[in-house]
């Protein structure tokens, strides 16, 4: 028998094409013939579909693919609708919000108005596949695990497109829909903003974030050492732990005195997956509307220490007067 | 099994197009901040390598004697180099010739039938230039340091310096109904191949935008003491940024310090010299470019009929210093300070025209009175006035291009208005004085000339 003892996989997961179970009769029929696709099976499951579309998932389809549209269409005129010029610049391409002089008011189409309507259909797509989540969820029996951490990464985008922008009173201070743009947008809020690593809410975002990365690391990587003991099977040894959780246990207790649990380990994976955007959502929502500069506000609260000084003291020239 | 062969290669390609866009080690790191500040300077040992030799300075000719007779008293039109000796004057042609010109040879800006006429655009430009070059080592030394400048610094051996700019084209089809461009999102080399405004230089370097985006209070404030400088506006600042530490090939800890690029207290001293630098390039934009335009044949003007126009690039080009700092002006002494102009330091005036229906008076430097003999011409203007009842005169005050524009329209209209009183007071009555609106001399590529610091008088 294959055993899980590899960084990679050498076992191909599949079993006898199935539907899963059956829906209540006022739902929407599962679409497709499932099949097995061999790449598919090396990174998961081998088989794809039937997928459950719904009424849901249709709608939000639709207004994902007319967000998605607008921008690829705005790009594309942006490069003379030259697909060739479009493949080849696409990372530097974006939809920009409005110039600030529009502040909150509907701006002229090919001035930040695409944006506007792009930003409002990718928000409903995005929210009505929030409730997707939640409503396949329930269907299934589930735990609203899985929506209640959607909710949270859209609860930073919100933040960065919606809510700060309006406290701001300005739709330009909301993220270009683009690639690079929207990292040009990222580095800009921070300097703009007297450096973002000074917010206390990014520096406990960034703990989440680094520290989702650690413990998603030690997880899998306990789990796949114990998996020749049968380690995978993970949820039947939250109640019944085998020789593959004592070991796993045994590790972690001997070499930093403490271990999670089967069951606690997917808590604190979870725990710090959403308060990432959570804390990080707060950290920009106080960006502008309340604080306007984070070193200026860290140093008068004395929130880290000084370096020692290296370079003579520097004097602002403007004091001086600007002429040579 | 042919699928995982496919699989496999699929890999290979994928990461060697991830690893096509790196550099490849090693790249060379030096500090110049506390430690574990990130305060680095990271270097390319290559690229330094192919950069040293395009940055070298040429020899200099040895110094030629300041003895003898005047270029001013043996050649005819030298205006900013009639204080050199024959053989320097000589030296610095050679000279110039070979850091503009070295292909075209003195034709290049002469008339070879008539070596001082001022026929050719290249030398009037290239007197303005002079100018402006002596202007930088004499009042910009916060920037060029005792260093200083020469023509070589911009040129080095190009009719046109390399690195120039022009206003921007927008793309054909951008910006209509679909496609805002937002004046970014180009990778444009104007601000390293960023996705940022690519244009930094037309607010930033010609017109005097606020570059500063951060405020100086820690907490939000409303009414006058808000800072309402936007993230959009912090995105065409760090375009410049990015202009300047491409044009110096230096990361941005070279001037800013990672903690606060705001804080001058705790930057490094190189800011100050880069914040002369906007100051300087601006200045030369608009007193020295700007001015040149009608002077250059459209082929040497950008796609909007603009002058080619100075950034950071156009001296630095990739080094942090130009020519990484060669004291190359000290051998070129005559670069130095500004020079006095030779026929203005004469002080003599150009004769008055007195005939009967056309006066002309001439001013001195920043002069709105007329003096000496120059008041003979308004003495004829008055005893024609007086003649012929029926006359009217219109009166058209001009200026040199010396010095700021602005000022100097004022000065052509006080200019204007002192003959005009003058009349009034002689008698004459206020409706028979047409004031015209003062000429605005742009470009008058002598600077400082005397013909054109005058006061024109027609009777008609």
């Amino acid at each position: 028998m294959a055993e899980y003892q590899n960084l990679f996989t050498a076992v191909q997961v599949t079993g006898p094409l199935h539907d899963g179970i059956a829906l209540p009769r006022d739902d929407w029929k599962r679409s497709g013939t499932p099949f097995f696709v061999h790449l598919f099976g090396r990174l998961g499951n081998a088989q794809l579909g039937p997928i459950y579309l719904g009424g849901l998932g249709v709608a939000s389809l639709l207004f994902g693919t007319l967000a998605f549209n607008i921008i690829g269409f705005n790009m594309l005129a942006s490069v003379d609708w030259s697909p060739i010029q479009l493949v080849r610049q696409l990372f530097w391409l974006a939809l920009e919000p409005p110039p600030p002089s529009y502040g909150l008011s509907i701006p002229p189409l090919a001035q930040g108005g695409w944006w506007l309507v792009t930003g409002f259909m990718l928000t409903v797509s995005i929210l009505l596949w929030w409730v997707r989540t939640y409503r396949r969820a329930r269907q299934l029996g589930l735990g609203t695990h899985v929506a209640w951490a959607f909710a949270a990464a859209i609860w930073l985008y919100l933040v960065c497109g919606f809510f700060r922008p309006i406290m701001m009173g300005s739709w330009s201070e909301a993220v270009p829909f683009g690639i690079f743009p929207h990292l040009d947008w990222v580095s800009a809020i921070s300097l703009r903003h007297g450096n973002l690593f000074y917010n206390p809410f990014h520096a406990l975002s960034i703990v989440f974030l680094y520290g989702s990365v650690l413990l998603f690391a030690m997880h899998g990587a306990t789990i796949l050492a114990v998996s020749r003991y049968g380690g995978e099977r993970e949820i039947e040894q939250i109640v019944d732990r085998g020789t593959a959780s004592e070991r796993a246990a045994l590790f972690w207790r001997w070499t930093m005195g403490f271990n999670a649990t089967m069951e606690s380990i997917h808590r604190w994976a979870w725990w710090f997956a959403v308060l990432c955007p959570l804390v990080g959502g707060i950290g920009i929502l106080l960006t502008g509307p309340v604080v306007d500069n984070w070193y200026l506000w860290s140093m008068k609260h004395h929130v880290v220490p000084a370096y020692p000084a290296v370079y003579p003291i520097g004097i602002d020239p403007a004091l001086l007067g600007a002429k040579p | 099994m042919s699928c995982t062969k496919t699989f496999k290669w699929l890999a290979a390609v994928l990461t060697a197009t991830l690893l096509a866009g790196c550099e490849r080690p090693p790249i060379a790191s030096v500090q110049n901040g506390f430690r574990g500040t990130g305060m680095q300077q990271v270097y390319n040992p290559r690229t330094l390598a192919a950069q040293a030799p395009l940055n070298t300075a040429p020899e200099a000719a040895p110094a030629a004697s300041g003895d003898g007779p005047k270029a001013s008293a043996v050649y005819q039109n030298v205006k900013v180099l009639g204080d050199l000796s024959v053989g320097q004057f000589a030296r610095h042609m050679v000279a110039i010739t070979s850091w503009v010109a070295p292909n075209e040879g003195c034709t290049y800006c002469h008339n070879a039938a008539n070596f001082a006429e001022d026929t050719k655009y290249t030398k009037v430009v290239a007197r303005r230039m002079i100018q402006m070059t002596q202007h930088l080592n004499a009042d910009w030394n916060k920037h060029v340091g005792a260093t200083g400048v020469t023509c070589y610094t911009c040129h080095r051996g190009n009719n046109v310096p390399k690195q120039v700019w022009y206003a921007p084209t927008d793309r054909k089809y951008a910006n209509s109904l679909l496609g805002d461009l937002a004046g970014q999102n180009m990778a444009a080399p104007s601000v390293g191949l960023s996705s940022l405004p690519s244009d930094p230089f037309t607010p930033y370097l010609k017109e005097a935008k606020p570059i500063r985006v951060n405020g100086t209070e820690a907490l939000k404030f409303t009414g006058a003491a808000a800072n309402r400088s936007s993230t959009k506006q912090a995105e065409h600042t760090y375009g410049l940024m990015m202009h300047m530490s491409t044009s110096l090939g230096v990361n941005c800890t070279y001037c800013h310090n990672t903690q606060s690029f705001q804080s001058w207290a705790i930057s490094p001293p190189q800011r100050t010299t880069a914040w002369y630098g906007i100051r300087m390039a601006r200045d030369l934009n608009n007193d020295y470019l700007e001015p040149l335009t009608s002077t250059f044949p459209a082929n040497r003007l950008g796609p909007h009929g603009d002058v080619a126009k100075v950034n950071c690039a156009t001296c630095h080009q990739g080094a942090y210093k130009p020519l990484y700092g060669a004291a190359m002006a000290k051998d070129y002494p005559e670069l130095l300070t500004l020079a006095k102009m030779t026929t203005a330091s004469s002080g003599g005036l150009p004769a008055p025209l007195a005939e009967p229906a056309h006066s002309v008076m001439y001013f001195g430097v920043g002069s709105p009175t007329l003096e000496g003999e120059q008041a003979k011409g308004l003495a004829q203007l008055i005893v024609t006035m007086a003649n012929t009842p029926a006359a009217k005169v219109s009166i058209l005050g001009y200026h040199s291009a010396a010095g700021e524009l602005a000022a100097n329209q004022e000065l052509a209209k006080q200019r204007a208005l002192s003959v005009r009183d003058s009349l009034l007071g002689a008698g004459i009555a206020q409706d028979r004085v047409v004031l015209e609106k003062p000429m605005q001399a742009e470009a008058n590529l002598a600077g400082e000339d005397p013909a054109a610091r005058r006061v024109e008088a027609t009777v008609k």
